[in-house]
């Protein structure tokens, strides 16, 4: 088993640490040749304009999309889900576009209002959850399971082989969500 | 359901890294640094070089020009206040800027202290030249640091002196017994619990950008290099001939570090650099990092 992490910029050091925890080899992306033999990949935080135009501009964009339509496995965390996102409601671009959710760009506000909160998660319970000017899902379609909830709102959504989050289970000392991410890797 | 807990400030910082933070002045400026992929803008009613020319106090920018930045970009903005000037940091946190930078870059308002800023839901970064610097920094509060270098020079020798004395000091702290780190702490004017935590992790425990004097895609990438986790470019942007091809050049080079043909290829045809200063030139009173 082996899962990349794009580390063209943002928070790749702490979902590596995560999955090193696991007993899981996990690499940093940065090039389309470390795409090859992965079982999964993790689109991190960070900032998703920043990291759209750094993939693209350096021809990782194309690879990695086509890599996602072939079924590679992906967890996208904040920035990361609005990569994947079909459409982002308050902003002119779309990016991977291949989960279907309609998402919501720094829904909560500015870093004042970023908060940390406890999430349902369905089978794993109350996780430990991190929101830092985190994304909001205001869509999701017919194909996509809401996994976790927070105040009544979806925080954790899976679609196939995508998972999403508009959280930061990687700031937490709690790994049930990359656990659950893993299981998904195995499986495909 | 819990704010401004450090978790959250030191968990935002860590977002920014292998990023830049750009210094600019207008709403289009902004606009220009988030299309060339910056993290963040620092947003500013003089870059560093200009404040150093024309002297004066320099102050917190006015929050009419700080609300129009917030107003152009999706990406973060942060701020900067003096060096203790708790009330312009009260102003800054009210507009709702994304992150306070305590800086040097403006005139020091208190002689004693810095602002604590455990006090704050807002996170600050703050300034340092060694571990000393660093450590009271951490104490104060400070969810990210940056190393000072030179601000408005241009000139990139004091930001790899300070990165290169701090890794220098945590490498000398990693074999230090705890009676060797007590009298290391008094010399380097340290809280021995800080130094500690420094010592078990290997490295700081937030992000450190490096700052000052960056003017070019290589001076981004040799930073880096050196280990910072991304770089603030001040002056050095919109100061220059082609500020959007230079911007888009930085942020490439800040992430493709390690990849010389990279690097070459985004160097090419810049147009000019900024102009700048030999460090020995300024007259010590002049220079900004010892505040």
């Amino acid at each position: 088993m082996k899962i990349g992490v794009l580390a063209v910029q943002g928070a790749a050091r702490e979902h590596l640490v995560a999955f090193g925890r696991l007993g899981v080899a996990a690499v940093p992306v940065l090039r389309p040749a470390d795409l090859a033999g992965l079982d999964g990949i993790v689109l991190p935080g960070g900032e998703s304009t920043a990291q759209w135009r750094l993939l693209s501009r350096a021809g990782l964009g194309e690879p990695l999309r086509a890599a996602l339509l072939e079924g590679l496995p992906a967890f996208g965390t904040c920035a990361g889900l609005i990569l994947l996102a079909r459409e982002i409601t308050n902003w002119p671009e779309r990016y991977f576009g291949v989960l279907d959710v309609a998402v919501e760009r720094n829904a909560t506000g500015r870093q004042v209002d970023s908060f940390e909160a406890r999430v349902r998660v369905d089978g794993l319970g109350e996780v430990p959850a991190v929101f830092i000017r985190a994304p909001a899902i205001r869509r999701v379609g017919p194909g996509v399971e809401v996994l976790g909830t927070h105040a009544g709102e979806p925080v954790l959504v899976r679609q196939g082989s995508l998972l999403g989050a508009t959280f930061h289970p990687e700031l937490t000392e709690d790994l049930r969500v990359h656990e659950l991410f893993l299981g998904m890797c195995r499986k495909g | 359901m819990q704010k401004g807990t450090y978790r959250v400030k030191t968990g935002f910082a860590e977002m920014f890294k292998g990023g830049v933070i750009m210094d600019v002045t207008t709403p289009e400026q902004a606009q220009i640094a988030e299309e060339a992929g910056a993290v963040a803008v620092m947003a500013l009613e003089r870059v560093p070089a200009d404040i150093r020319a024309q002297g004066g106090v320099a102050r917190m920018a006015d929050p009419k020009r700080i609300k129009e930045i917030m107003r152009a970009v999706s990406i973060p903005v942060m701020a900067k206040c003096r060096i203790g000037h708790t009330a312009e940091a009260r102003i800054l946190e009210a507009l709702g800027v994304d992150f306070i930078d305590e800086s040097e870059v403006l005139t020091p308002a208190d002689p004693f202290h810095h602002i604590d800023k455990w006090q704050f839901r807002v996170p600050f970064v703050c300034g340092c030249r060694d571990l000393g610097e660093a450590c009271r920094r951490l104490a104060e509060g400070a969810a990210m640091l940056r190393t000072k270098g030179e601000a408005g020079t241009g000139n990139v020798v004091e930001a790899v002196r300070h990165m290169r004395l701090l890794n220098d000091q945590i490498r000398r702290l990693k074999d230090m017994s705890r009676a060797e780190l007590v009298t290391y702490a008094k010399e380097l004017g340290a809280p021995v619990e800080i130094l500690e935590m420094i010592q078990e992790l290997g490295r700081l425990p937030v992000v450190n950008f490096a700052a000052g004097g960056i003017a070019t895609p290589a001076d981004a990438a040799l930073l880096r290099m050196l280990g910072a986790d991304g770089v603030f470019v001040g002056s050095g942007i919109f100061k220059s001939e082609n500020p959007e091809k230079r911007a888009r050049a930085i942020v490439l080079a800040c992430t493709y570090y390690d990849d010389p043909e990279l690097l070459a290829k985004v160097s090419e045809d810049l147009g000019e650099a900024m102009p700048g200063l030999e460090i020995e030139k300024i007259p010590e009173h002049a220079l900004l990092q010892y505040r």
